[in-house]
């Protein structure tokens, strides 16, 4: 599955989205940074509610797919910009941790 | 590739924002050498848990990376208030990382362990009240 693919559902919307065609083959969930940056695994997707600026080098540095905000958070425009910029897609959706983490396990 | 490839970096402090830019940098031109994407995610990880370190707990220092033809090598320099007890500093989940750090989601105490766990030698010089050096090569061979 792409990046692309979770967005033809209606459950997720685009943040920065600079390179749609990349695999999500699995999925990683946590806030705390430096667990994130140790266990998720290239080509995740990570689902998490932290929105500060920190987030885009962790992904980066991880190499996830993508970064899918959960209960609807958003970053500001400035996150957005850099996001773009780093290459670094980013998805947000209204369903909690949880749903976002079944809804994904059914299409993986 | 015979000479050691050297980078330079100063980290900034005072900006959380910012932080993490030289592990970012150093990932692009490890990329562009073409190493392996095992390697540089390594690499990536150990130093940017040590970049952060120097942000948020010594007001900032220098990072300097060399890719030789056997290694990867990231040297941590800082003029921070040093580490008391490293064995202590060590242990998973340990840190003296202030609330509002933990609010942006760092002070899990798992930056050094991390480091620890991606490098294939990591070896802490720490005076109190005078600084902290770290050293970690990640094998490319
Ligand atoms: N460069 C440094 N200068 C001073 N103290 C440090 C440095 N790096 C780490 N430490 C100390 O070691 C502890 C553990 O570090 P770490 O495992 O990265 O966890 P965290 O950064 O989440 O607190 C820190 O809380 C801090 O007390
Ligand atoms: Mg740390």
């Amino acid at each position: 599955m792409t990046v692309r693919d979770l967005l033809t559902s209606e459950k997720f919307s685009a943040i920065s989205l600079p390179d749609e065609s990349r695999e999500i083959r699995n999925v990683y969930i946590g806030d705390l940074l430096s667990w994130v940056m140790g266990r998720a695994k290239a080509d995740d997707a990570w689902i998490t509610i932290m929105s500060n600026v920190n987030i885009l080098a962790v992904a980066s540095l991880a190499d996830t797919s993508c970064i899918i905000l959960a209960e609807g958070v958003t970053v500001d425009e400035t996150i957005k910009a850099t996001a773009m910029d780093k290459e670094i897609n980013i998805l947000t959706t209204n369903m909690n941790i949880y749903e976002t983490a079944i809804y994904l396990n059914g299409l993986l | 590739m015979s000479e050691a490839l050297k980078f330079h970096y100063v980290v900034d402090g005072q900006d959380f924002t910012s932080a993490g830019h030289a592990s970012v940098m150093v990932k692009k031109n490890l990329r562009q050498l073409g190493l392996p994407p095992e390697k540089i995610r390594q690499v990536s990880i150990a130093m940017y848990e040590g970049e952060i370190n120097m942000v948020i707990h010594a007001g900032g220092g220098v990072a300097d990376v060399s890719v030789t033809e056997d290694y990867v090598e990231i040297v941590l320099t800082d003029k921070g208030p040093g580490i008391k007890d490293i064995e202590q500093a060590m242990q998973e989940g340990f840190s003296t990382a202030t609330d509002n750090i933990r609010s942006l989601g760092f002070g899990a105490g798992m930056g050094l362990p991390n480091m620890k766990r991606y490098s294939d030698f990591m070896e802490i010089n720490s005076v109190v009240g005078e600084g902290t050096t770290i050293t970690m090569r990640v094998n490319i061979n």
